[in-house]
């Protein structure tokens, strides 16, 4: 009854391994499984044969935070739209299909082994401005300082983005924009990412440089892969920031 | 009491196989505006806008071709005599003639910088082809389009400017240019003329709505509107730009 897929999976040793692709054969393979147990499957099966498994990274596999990262058949995390790798079913999939499973590409994600890049370059953007600096204290009382619902709203879907860096993987250019964007603009449209709103914007896109993500060409491939959907309009948002904090 | 917390001390060190040290230091290049790939987009935006505008001048101007070779020549004389008697002759033309020329070499500057930031960025491939998830077809001809349209523009010079490769050559007038530069005869001529608009408007129809996105004048509700106008515009001008060569060659302009 079950299915009968053919991976071709990206196997590296370590960060120096220069990597190649291997073809396996994965049996029985209910449609009701997720891609992520599919490999779990697989990986049984190479532990029993004394093989190495192949290493992916994963932790809620429920969607929300942004481990599981993988380019299944050239579309970062699978061609089902608005969803992560755990969340993609084999039912999407045809009986004897050819699959190919490759880790994120791009210079910033180093493959640290098979399936897994470090996105720490995602942390160092952050770190260089992606947060609120004064102690806010407890939570203010409801609307003692208005913000607009449109803002609201926008500021929320921004700050919806895992950080999975399938953006990254999407982008011709290997951009890390969408991301860099996603977290600006849910700061700066609300008030208490005012103060630093300037400094913010010209300290992410530095960093963003500075590890060597590529550029934006308005593509669109990063938010048509984006499992949270995150918006194009981050990025002008981000544009409109960083030209207006560098008069 | 309260705990002061030291700034970074909420998030642990990360450790990176790579030079994490060297990559938390400040860029190597010297930064600023111009040094940020957001800053050099924003460049190619407004020279890009630039070029836009010339463009329509330049197709409407053009047409004047359909009202016969008196209104072409004295349109073309025009060009040179515009601006006075303030200022002599010429002065308004070659002004715009050097802001033309900044602007499309700053154009070039920024899109090759991008594209070389953007091979870096991949220095491996993907093995699977990777599927186009967004849809858009004319965003994948900006950069081969873009050398596509450069030699086009040198030869055009050559041909219809400074007659150099073409068989009225420098004295004769720029009608006479026009009508046997794209003479049946030279046809390969005509075919990549047609190729070359062709790439301009592919060209415009992701440039123009891309350049209010890199100036954050984009947002919401505005991109089906921008998007459409950049298409209509792109199509109206490889209509008018098509409109002469082919008026030529099938004996309508003589």
């Amino acid at each position: 009854m079950g299915m009968n897929l053919t991976l071709k999976v990206w196997r590296q040793k370590g960060p120096e391994d220069k990597g190649r692709m291997v073809t396996y054969r994965v049996e029985d393979v209910s449609p009701d499984m997720s891609f992520l147990e599919m490999l779990d499957v697989l990986n049984e099966r190479l532990i029993l044969e004394g093989d190495d498994p192949v290493a992916f990274d994963h932790d809620c596999r429920e969607g929300i935070c942004g481990m599981c990262g993988m380019v299944i058949n050239g579309v970062a995390h699978g061609e089902q739209v608005a969803t992560t790798t755990c969340q993609l079913h084999m039912r999407h999939f045809e009986d004897n299909a050819v699959i190919t499973v490759e880790p994120w590409r791009a210079a910033p994600f180093p493959v640290v082994k098979d399936l897994v890049v470090d996105r720490s370059a995602f942390d160092r953007i952050i770190q260089a401005g992606g947060f609120i600096s004064v102690p806010a204290g407890s939570a203010p009382d409801a609307h003692s300082v208005p913000v607009k619902k449109v803002d609201a709203d926008a500021a929320f879907d921004a700050a919806t983005c895992i950080g999975c860096g399938a953006c990254v993987a999407a982008c011709p250019n290997g951009s890390a924009s969408l991301f860099t964007a996603a977290k600006i603009t849910h700061l700066s449209l609300l008030p208490q990412g005012q103060p630093e709103r300037d400094s913010r914007a010209k300290a992410m896109v530095e960093q963003m440089d500075a590890e060597g993500f590529g550029g934006c060409t308005n593509t669109g491939e990063c938010t048509a892969v984006c499992p949270k959907g995150i918006p194009l309009d981050t990025i002008a948002q981000m544009n409109r920031d960083y030209l207006k904090a560098s008069k | 009491m309260t705990a002061t917390i030291e700034r970074g001390s909420a998030t642990a060190r990360v450790n990176s196989p790579a030079d994490a040290a060297a990559k938390t230091a400040k860029p190597r290049r010297p930064g600023g505006l111009l040094g940020s790939s957001n800053g050099k987009k924003a460049v190619m935006a407004v020279t890009g806008a630039i070029l836009v505008l010339f463009l329509i001048g330049h197709m409407a101007g053009n047409l004047k071709s359909f009202f016969g070779a008196e209104s072409f020549n004295a349109y073309a004389e025009f060009l040179r005599t515009m601006g006075e008697p303030i200022l002599p002759r010429r002065v308004l033309l070659t002004v715009v003639e050097v802001v033309l020329a900044a602007a499309v070499g700053l154009h070039m500057w920024s899109a090759i910088s991008l594209a070389r930031r953007a091979h870096k960025a991949r220095p491996v491939k993907y093995a699977a082809k990777r599927k186009s998830q967004a849809g858009g077809y004319a965003v994948h001809t900006m950069r081969y389009g873009g050398v596509i349209i450069v030699l086009f523009v040198i030869w055009h010079l050559l041909d219809l400017t400074f007659g150099a490769v073409n068989p009225a050559g420098w004295d004769g007038t720029p009608y006479e240019r026009l009508v046997q530069g794209f003479d049946p005869s030279r046809w390969w001529v005509t075919v990549f003329y047609v190729v070359a608009v062709i790439m301009v408007g592919l060209h415009l129809r992701h440039g123009l709505w891309s350049a209010f996105q890199t100036l954050g004048l984009a947002g919401g509700r505005s991109y089906r509107p921008l998007k459409g106008v950049a298409a209509a515009i792109s199509v109206v001008l490889v209509l008018g730009f098509l409109a002469v060569p082919v008026a030529v060659m099938a004996g309508a302009i003589k």
